[in-house]
């Protein structure tokens, strides 16, 4: 930390600003900013009949997008996004939490397990669930063959599949920040609190829970917004029974060919992050515990 | 006499490593007893025992007569006060302070009246709505006393609880715990490894070392009568012999040493034994020349001022130095003379059974 801050000061004294901060912000402008005002202006361009993009305003995206149909499909996401938060902080607290209280040994094992996916393609997991799950998969070759079942059961294609693979993709970034802010917590805090006639479910829920908060808002958030865009999920295993607002951004740019339209679904799921990024700042979350 | 707590034949092993050993020690209810000692002999060890966030590895330790090893700390009629104080940060001191009673379940309006009375009692009254972040040291340190005497234990427990303060609002706070501990009628066991506060502070004190209990005792009887080696040389300024036993007569004993002969009160020693005899600095006494009873000579090398303490620093043949000590004004011998140092024989301590310690003792003499 120290040795850091020595370095950045001493690079700061001695290269002029402009040459270390000119090239981050060309980045910046040629990777973010250009690309978001082009889907921007996209957005409220219009198409002619055979689908090409014409620049010529029009608010017709944004209105064709209240409609009924889509709607349902941004409350679905919303409650697929919902349900998948929910089950991966209540699965991953518990872990992060067995990980932080681990001793080290086991501490390395467990906190592997959890990076080691990160090192795989997602689709490709994606697609190992769909093999696993499938009417001819091994979940179901096995059931049949313990008698347990007679017909294959159908677990691809529901709503709860699609949550299972978000849940599988996300939950790491749940625990990460979980397990960064149970490490934080002060171990003498825990005994004050079993000293003072506190059983060990209430340390947990009076300590050890509004300690962690700020861990806990941050890893919503991180598994909340994916969720909203990782459209080959719902994809690959909800096969179109439970899209999510990627699927229809997924759409408009390819079967359906209208690019503006996409745009601005994208433009309304930026806006729809970029309010819960801020409503996180609001509740006192630390910006840093989502890597910026 | 009924002791409120016990802890007999309590072995704690880390490993191979043997932190506390066989310690046995009662402690009556009312007192204040302190856990003195040097780094790493296992004060904090022990109280986490009676605490209950360690398990002893053998041996039993009892509350009001009661065995505690399956009870949780919860369930403990014990409070601990941290040395890192571990107050809640997400908490006002006011919650802080009525987290117990809230725990016990205590009514909404018992449990305002006793926290504002304890935040008086602790002088924080108007803190309510602080938090520990916006206290100063000595601030959190009151709150973490008042935090564990709100729960009225039968035992409070305290871990070096003012070693983060500065010399004066140490003072301070020594009163002030004296005071309230007096006034609450509850049986504090104290750590510290400050000698000075020890003494001004305890009924009894138990003076640790490597894990062995040395010596229990009143803070008279363990600076007047130290039982080991360690005890005599660990509490206040002491000049120590080792030598063997080479006349008994009468009460007294006369011990050779490496360089002569000295004597002392003692109706324990037996001939040909080994003895470590310890004399306090303002005990000692000398003269131009030897006697029987005491034969060493010593050059006067050194005066050290401290204060209204004049420390006069003599030098024995063999090099070891010693130390006699006035107040200003007396008289004491002239820079580079010759004395014989001597004392009052019942002013001097004979310590048995300390073979060991002077084996060591030897081992650390650097030889040039
Ligand atoms: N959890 C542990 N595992 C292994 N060894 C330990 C553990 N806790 C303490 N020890 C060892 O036990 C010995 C006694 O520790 P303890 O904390 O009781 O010392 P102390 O008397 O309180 O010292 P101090 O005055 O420095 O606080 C030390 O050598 C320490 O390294
Ligand atoms: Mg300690």
């Amino acid at each position: 930390m120290e040795d850091r801050h020595r370095m950045h000061n001493f690079r700061s004294n001695t290269l002029p600003a402009i040459v270390m901060v000119g090239p981050v912000t060309l980045f910046m402008v040629l990777l973010v900013a250009v690309p978001l005002i082009y889907v921007a202006v996209m957005s409220f361009c219009s198409i002619d009949d055979n689908y090409n993009v014409v620049f010529q305003f029009t608010w017709k995206n944004y209105v064709r997008l209240a409609n009924a149909d889509y709607m349902k499909i941004y409350g679905q996401s919303l409650l697929i996004a919902l349900i998948t938060t929910v089950l991966s902080l209540l699965i991953g607290y518990p872990f992060a939490y067995i990980i932080s209280r681990s001793d080290s040994r086991w501490k390395k094992l467990l906190y592997m397990l959890v990076i080691i996916p990160f090192w795989t393609n997602s689709l490709i997991r994606i697609y190992g669930w769909r093999t696993f799950l499938g009417s001819n998969g091994w979940l179901n070759t096995a059931l049949q063959a313990l008698h347990i079942v007679k017909e294959p059961v159908e677990f691809l294609f529901q709503r709860g599949t699609t949550v299972l693979g978000m849940v599988y993709c996300l939950i790491p970034f749940m625990i990460l920040p979980l397990y960064t802010a149970i490490e934080k917590v002060d171990g003498s805090l825990l005994e004050a609190s079993s000293d003072l006639g506190a059983r060990r479910i209430i340390t947990f829920f009076r300590i050890v829970i509004p300690l962690t908060a700020s861990g806990i808002f941050s890893g919503c958030l991180m598994v909340f917004i994916p969720c909203l865009g990782y459209f080959f999920v719902s994809e690959i295993l909800g096969g179109g029974n439970s899209d999510v607002i990627g699927n229809l951004i997924e759409r408009q740019f390819q079967s359906g060919n209208n690019w503006p339209l996409g745009a601005a679904l994208s433009i309304i799921l930026i806006v729809v992050t970029l309010v819960l990024v801020k409503l996180f700042q609001k509740a006192g979350g630390n910006m840093e515990d989502l890597g910026m | 006499m009924g002791y409120i707590v016990e802890l007999e034949n309590v072995d704690k092993i880390y490993g191979e490593n043997h932190v506390v050993k066989s310690l046995n020690l009662k402690v009556e209810e009312g007192e204040f007893l302190t856990l003195l000692g040097s780094s790493g002999c296992g004060k904090t060890t022990t109280l986490r025992m009676i605490a209950g966030f360690e398990e002893p590895t053998n041996g039993n330790i009892r509350v009001e007569g009661e065995a505690i090893e399956d009870k949780e700390p919860y369930e403990r009629d014990v409070n601990t006060v941290f040395q890192s104080y571990a107050l809640f940060p997400h908490m006002t001191i006011y919650d802080n302070i009525a987290y117990g009673l809230k725990m016990k379940k205590v009514p909404k309006d018992e449990v305002q009246e006793r926290v504002l009375h304890m935040m008086d009692l602790v002088q924080l009254g108007g803190f309510e709505k602080r938090y520990p972040s916006q206290l100063s040291g000595g601030q959190k340190q009151r709150v973490a006393i008042a935090r564990a005497l709100i729960n009225r234990p039968k035992v409070l427990l305290l871990d070096e609880p003012l070693g983060a303060l500065d010399l004066k609002l140490r003072k301070q706070m020594q009163l002030e715990l004296k005071r309230l501990q007096k006034k609450l009628n509850i049986t504090f066991i104290y750590v510290t490894h400050d000698q000075e506060e020890a003494l001004t502070m305890s009924d009894r004190i138990a003076i640790m070392h490597d894990g062995i209990l040395d010596q229990l005792g009143t803070p008279t009887e363990i600076y007047e009568k130290p039982a080991t080696r360690f005890v005599a040389t660990f509490i206040g300024e002491t000049n120590i012999f080792d030598g063997a036993v080479a006349d008994v007569k009468d009460g007294q004993v006369q011990v050779t040493i490496e360089n002569g002969i000295i004597s002392a009160k003692d109706f324990m020693s037996k001939s040909g034994q080994y003895v470590t005899i310890s004399v306090r600095p303002e005990k000692m006494k000398f003269r131009d020349t030897p006697t029987t009873d005491f034969t060493i000579p010593a050059v006067v090398k050194d005066y050290v001022y401290v204060g209204s303490i004049i420390k006069c620093v003599v030098e024995l043949p063999n090099g070891n130095e010693i130390r006699i000590e006035r107040l200003a004004g007396q008289e004491l011998p002239e820079l580079g003379t010759t004395i014989y140092p001597y004392w009052d024989m019942e002013d001097a301590v004979v310590i048995h059974g300390q073979e060991q310690e002077m084996l060591r003792a030897m081992d650390s003499i650097q030889f040039s």
